[in-house]
């Protein structure tokens, strides 16, 4: 250690930065898949050789697999592996540090002078992995066997030759196979990449001075990671957030966040969340951690993601809940979906704590959308997939971002014209869902709306959504964003709602039928009365909302044509709505009816006792 | 073509001017404070300071930031948008991308306001086939409305315009019958391509800065007209080539980050004329490196440029890969205890300490000046002097005190931070790209880049650095090589094996008849025309482009085939051959040759005849192995046979270079001085 000045320590900490970014980006330039490729649902990372612990990971990896790959390559040390140089083993098994089937993990040791110094892993979605639904999201699986292919970790390349007996079972279980080599040369040839920089890295430096290096970076990470828990007031916060339903039972499934803060040191317990779902909306253990990490990292950026960064997070293995997800129980919708949930508890928890570093919850699904069917123009089968963005939360920053990414991912959508293109569709609309952006001093940013007609053949549309019974929460007394809601408008006129409202399968659709879908809006952060009002005019002005809905949502009253802001009779207006004389002018009490949910469940902080008799 | 020929460009802190005169080789210079208010003043005082004589010039090639500022600063244009029924809100949606991968705050605001964007009934297909007639009464109305609201520049976006733009045209035409000003942009004329967004934001650009631009080249013409001059000028594109004032609003997104392009293009013309035909190009002045590529002598262009979150520019640009490290940027301790340098930059104000301008943060620039590298009393910027021993004070309490260095050791830790956020930039813009930095020269230009690039150069393995004759003002060079340049794109988007080659030799043929037609429109003086065709291409399934040369526009199946397949190889190292490749898009850049220059009258006339004559003095330097006793030169009085060891500095008006203990300095025959890294 005596060697390790601190200018080394931040050029070699760079440097093993920069090996998984080449990583990351020879992955997402040669994939096949555009899941990875334009939806860069992938990373890569470096993990120890003894425990798999994260040394380091690619800045533009996918956010959810912040810890999971962490989970995954210690699984694989469990089972004492025999490794030699050029071995890179495979695994999609969701129960062994995964979270669903189609996020494929590859593992490689890392060889250096023939020794083995550390293990280079990456995830990538494949597009499917068989199941009973193309591209693996079935929204009424009951069991894992029905979602996919599923394999333990295997060595699919064995000293640098792939085992061709091995690869002709995964290409005889899934669809479109042709491609998929495609996919398995570029997650495995981005590993080679990583081996060659850190060859380079470790000839430059020595082994022993990266090792010490790897060493210090997880010290300081955990410290810097304390320092931002030590500014977080000491108590137990009370999060909440509730996924429609499970697919298959038509009742909401609630995750119960307790995050308690004391000193430097955070802990999680979700156990009175609701118990294991027959359908697919079941959070694997390594994924439950993962979102937690992940949420931990949205609130906090700058901390460097490495082993160090997940020491003082300590998370109760929520066993019993629908948050740790046992074979046989199916999860297809746990990385998309119940891992935003709980990051949206984990966000409305801290909300409370740190008001002022905060944002209300983001939209928070992926919108997993796909129709698949027969187009005969081209005489041949089409499997078309759309994930869609929301608003993101206000934040005393401002208002929140119009159509962002989910939180757990950082993809691109794909352009109308691209889909129009490819698939017999034809889009009606894809536009701003006016009015969802959750009103507050900050309001929330607008989800989207969108509308695609089959244009001829026969198709089946399924989805797998979220938030349609209840819209984003909002935050410090703003209202939810608007929900998501979907609608099969027939060619004849008539129109279908689903039961489940953000999940459903095989709708069939005929030529002229269309599906029209508006996502959620993000969750506004602080009473709308207090926004300011020419912003409320000129959201009016810009079409965000009508005059009546500002008018309602914000208390501020319009006159004249052009449009204008009564000054006085808004004033008027907003200070008869506020409730008589606010004795404790705290934001969770100044809200009075608005928002009688977190009145009732969120006073805080909470008392660990008191906790205990609330259970449900 | 007789007479001089004047570069003059742009840049954040200096307008720099270079006049050539072709036949005798006679060459002025002048570095004057730009002026960002109006660009044009600084111009014409360059153009004073070099006491230049109009009736002598011939051309004048302009690098502006009048655009890319414009845009950075959102100080725009009002701007209405006329788009397909069901898809206004295409510019505000975007590509759903949240501006940092983690932290959930942050905001994008659209460059046309909702209020401004209007639908009109009309609908294409996938196909080009119309589904729904344009509704011309309804763009009437539309243009009514948006002139009523104070739009004083259009765009029109529709659906599929890239398939079949009639509907764009009728719109367009319907515009310019009344719509005042005449600041109108259709979407396929901009960029013919898939993509809505892309298309869309590119043509957004284009009229949110097109009534800036042709104000801004309006008057600078007509002063220059007051002062005699009516000949010739032109404009630096974001492509490295120029174009003519006067065509230069019609496109004008392509002026956009014209700035680095055209010290790439310099580097370039200065590597052919030198013999070396590799370069990575290094960039470096007050606030960021910018790192880019000559391949075979042409300088790498891409249409995947971003110029800020959810700014795509997607027209071809010469590839610069930028990082926030200059001679500004400022040293801080993170939370963590590492040191870091930049992003954050002092910029030209308050600017690094030692200029006196109110800067009170550790800067690069600082660092340079503590370890003797940079001579204190030859800086070009300094407002009034600061005492070395203020600056040694500074970097002893916020960089050594939290890592327990004294201020020099301090000092070379900042510059060692600073080399490996550089060198990280090229390794991204040369390995992550499948080449190997060390078949390369490098190529540093700019106030900052020839002191780090010895260093950079023994870090990465790279064997021989290039500093040019005159390294501070090689973007004004760059104007004065630049050649015309168009370009042209259309999409086929098809299976290669399904792609009817005579549609591609119709469009390639059509886009090199346009770019002749555009060029003989300018009356810009050319010698030959030359045309580059190139194609985008991915195997089925892929969305990432990898674009190959076309050699001819009929080119067969299996040329393009081949060519496909062998580009991948290289990249990627991968064969597929059961995967079928996709040809997506058709790309044309025409390319008119201006008049050549003689670059080796940059070297000036000042040259000594021994190595003892360009000595200035000597002064203590620090290297990583420690102080040592260093000898300093004058450039311009080097020898034309100089060559000597390192350590030595070697200072002109503008730059210092460094060369390092180990390293061989000579002058090539056109006055480059050449740095060879030793073991």
């Amino acid at each position: 250690m005596s060697s390790l000045d601190p200018i080394t320590l931040g050029v070699v900490q760079s440097g093993l930065q920069q090996v998984c970014n080449e990583m990351d980006l020879a992955f997402v330039r040669s994939a096949f898949s555009p899941v990875i490729s334009e939806g860069l649902d992938r990373s890569d990372g470096i993990y120890a050789k003894e425990d798999g612990k994260l040394i380091a990971q690619g800045e533009l990896g996918l956010p959810v697999f912040v810890g999971t790959m962490q989970f995954s390559t210690e699984h694989l040390i469990a089972t004492k592996p025999s490794v030699r140089e050029g071995d890179i083993f495979a695994v999609n098994d969701p129960y062994l540090g995964g979270t669903h089937l189609m996020d494929v993990r590859f593992a490689m040791p890392f060889f250096y002078r023939g020794a083995h110094f550390a293990w280079l892993s990456n995830t990538g979605h494949w597009p499917d992995t068989g199941g009973m639904v193309p591209g693996g999201f079935s929204a009424r699986a009951t069991e894992v066997v029905q979602e996919g292919l599923r394999f333990p970790p295997v060595k699919l390349y064995k000293e640098g030759r792939i085992d061709e007996e091995l690869l002709s079972i995964i290409l005889s279980n899934i669809r479109v196979p042709e491609q998929r080599i495609g996919d398995i040369e570029a997650q495995s040839s981005a590993l080679l990449v990583g081996a060659r920089r850190m060859t380079a890295l470790l000839d430059k430096y020595g082994a022993a001075l990266v090792e010490d290096v790897i060493a210090e970076m997880r010290r300081r990470a955990a410290q810097q990671m304390r320092a931002k828990i030590a500014t977080i007031p000491d108590g137990t916060y009370r999060g909440h957030a509730q996924v429609d339903s499970d697919g298959v039972v038509n009742e909401p499934l609630t995750i119960d966040m307790r995050v308690r803060v004391a000193g430097t040191e955070l802990h999680f317990d979700m156990a009175r969340s609701s118990p294991p779902c027959a359908g697919p909306m079941n959070s694997v253990a390594a994924t439950t951690k993962s979102s937690i990490y992940l949420a931990i990292r949205h609130v906090f950026p700058d901390v460097p993601i490495n082993a160090g960064m997940f020491e003082p997070l300590h998370i109760d293995e929520p066993r019993g809940t629908f948050l740790h997800a046992e074979y046989p129980r199916p999860v297809s919708g746990c990385a998309a979906e119940v891992s935003q949930r709980i990051a949206e508890a984990v966000f409305d928890a801290l909300a409370q704590a740190i008001p002022e570093r905060l944002f209300a919850a983001p939209a928070g699904t992926s919108g997993n959308f796909a129709v698949g069917g027969t187009d005969p123009a081209r005489a041949r089968d089409f499997v078309m997939y759309l994930f869609t963005g929301g608003g993101y939360g206000g934040s005393p920053a401002g208002d929140g971002l119009t159509n962002g990414c989910s939180t757990i991912g950082i993809s691109k959508s794909q352009p109308i014209e691209v889909m129009e293109q490819k698939y017999p569709v034809l889009f009606q609309e894809y536009s701003l869902h006016e009015g969802s952006g959750g009103a507050g001093r900050w309001r929330g940013g607008f989800g989207v709306t969108y509308a695609c007609t089959l244009r001829r053949g026969a198709a089946n549309a399924s989805m797998v959504m979220d938030h349609g019974r209840t819209g984003p929460n909002g935050a410090q007394g703003g209202e939810p964003g608007g929900v998501n809601t979907v609608d099969v408008i027939r060619a004849d006129g008539t129109s279908y709602r689903p039961p489940h409202l953000s999940k459903d399968q095989e709708i069939a659709l005929r030529p002229g039928d269309t599906v029209r879908v508006s996502t959620p809006g993000g969750g506004g952060y602080g009473d709308a009365s207090e926004r300011d009002p020419a912003l409320v005019l000129r959201d009016v002005m810009r079409g965000y909302y009508t005059a009546d809905e500002a008018a309602r949502l914000f208390g501020v009253v319009f006159r004249g044509d052009p449009l204008q802001v009564d000054e006085a009779a808004t004033a008027a207006r907003r200070e008869g709505a506020r409730v008589p004389p606010k004795p404790q002018p705290s934001p969770a009490t100044s809200r009075s009816s608005k928002r009688s949910r977190s009145a009732d469940l969120r006073n805080l902080p909470v008392d660990v006792r008191g906790i205990s008799s609330t259970k449900t | 073509m007789s007479g001089a020929v004047v570069g003059v460009d742009v840049g954040g802190t200096f307008t720099d001017l270079i006049l050539m005169e072709p036949d005798s080789g006679a060459v002025r210079l002048a570095k004057v404070p730009s002026t960002p208010a109006n660009q044009a003043a600084g111009v014409l005082a360059a153009l004073d300071r070099a006491a230049a004589s109009f009736a002598d010039i011939a051309a004048i090639v302009h690098g502006t930031t009048v655009t890319t500022n414009a845009l950075l600063e959102r100080k725009l244009s009002r701007c209405g948008l006329i788009t397909t029924q069901g898809f206004r809100d295409i510019l505000e949606l975007g590509r759903r991308t949240r501006p940092h991968a983690y932290g959930l705050i942050g905001s994008f605001t659209p460059l046309i306001p909702r209020e401004l964007r209007i639908e009109v009934p009309e609908r294409m297909d996938a196909a080009g086939e119309v589904l729904v007639p344009l509704d011309e009464d309804a763009v009437r109305a539309a243009l009514a409305t948006l002139e009523a609201a104070g739009c004083d520049s259009l765009v029109i976006h529709f659906l599929h315009s890239y398939k079949n733009p009639r509907h764009e045209e009728r719109a367009l035409a319907i515009a310019r019958e009344c719509w005042p000003g005449g600041h109108a942009t259709a979407g396929h004329a901009i960029l013919s391509e898939f993509r809505e967004y892309e298309r869309g934001v590119a043509a957004a650009v284009n009229a949110c800065v097109q009534p800036l631009l042709h104000r801004y080249l309006d008057q600078l013409e007509s002063e220059l007209g007051a002062r005699g001059y009516g000949r010739e000028l032109l404009v630096i594109q974001g492509n490295g080539g120029s174009v003519s004032a006067r065509s230069a609003a019609a496109k004008a997104v392509n002026t956009v980050l014209s700035g680095p392009a055209s010290g790439v293009m310099a580097a370039a013309a200065i590597g052919r004329a030198a013999g070396c035909r590799d370069l990575i190009t290094f960039d470096t002045g007050g606030t960021s490196a910018d790192v880019g590529l000559v391949l075979e002598g042409v300088p790498a262009v891409t249409a995947e440029m971003e110029l800020e979150h959810g700014m795509p520019i997607h027209v071809p640009m010469v590839d610069v890969h930028t990082v926030g490290a200059g001679g500004g940027s400022i040293a801080r301790i993170d939370e963590a205890g590492l040191l870091q340098v930049g992003p954050e930059s002092a910029g030209a104000q308050p600017g690094p300490i030692c200029y006196g301008r109110g800067g009170a943060r550790p800067t690069l620039t600082d660092a340079n000046l503590i370890l003797g590298r940079l001579d204190p009393d030859s800086l070009l910027a300094v407002d009034s002097p600061i005492a070395a021993g203020a600056v040694r004070a500074v970097f002893a309490e916020t960089v050594g005190g939290p890592l327990g260095l004294d201020a020099e050791d301090a000092a070379a830790a900042v510059i060692r931070i600073a080399n490996d956020r550089m060198a990280g930039a090229i390794r991204m813009a040369t390995l992550a790209r499948g080449h190997d930095p060390r078949d390369f020269v490098l190529f540093a230009f700019g106030g900052a880049g020839p002191m780090h690039a010895a260093a950079l150069a023994a870090e990465l393995g790279i064997p021989q650095v290039m500093i040019p004759a005159r390294p501070g003002i090689t973007s004004a060079v760059g104007c004065i090589t630049a050649d015309i340049r168009h370009d042209f794109v259309n999409t086929a988007n098809a299976p290669l094996a399904d792609v009817d080659m005579a549609g591609v030799r119709e469009i390639l043929e059509c886009q090199a008849a346009q770019g002749r037609e555009a060029i003989a429109d300018e009356g810009v003086a050319v010698g030959a025309i030359a045309c580059h065709h190139s194609a985008d291409m991915q195997f089925e399934g892929q969305t990432h482009l990898l674009t190959v040369p076309v050699e001819r526009p009929d080119a067969t199946r299996e040329a393009l085939q081949q060519a496909f397949e062998a580009a991948y190889w290289e990249r990627f190292a991968v064969a597929l051959d059961t995967i079928r490749p996709v040809l997506v898009n058709l790309h044309t850049a025409v390319i008119g040759a201006r008049p050549a220059v003689p670059l080796a009258a940059l070297a000036g006339a000042r040259q000594a005849a021994t190595l003892d004559e360009a000595l200035i003095g000597s002064r203590r330097v620090w290297f990583p192995a420690g102080w040592q006793e260093t000898p300093v030169y004058d450039r311009e009085r080097l020898p034309a046979d100089a060559s000597f060891e390192g350590p030595a500095i070697i200072q002109q008006t503008d730059c210092t270079s460094v060369v390092e203990p180990g390293n061989r300095a000579a002058l090539d025959a056109i006055g480059n001085l050449i740095v060879e890294i030793g073991p």
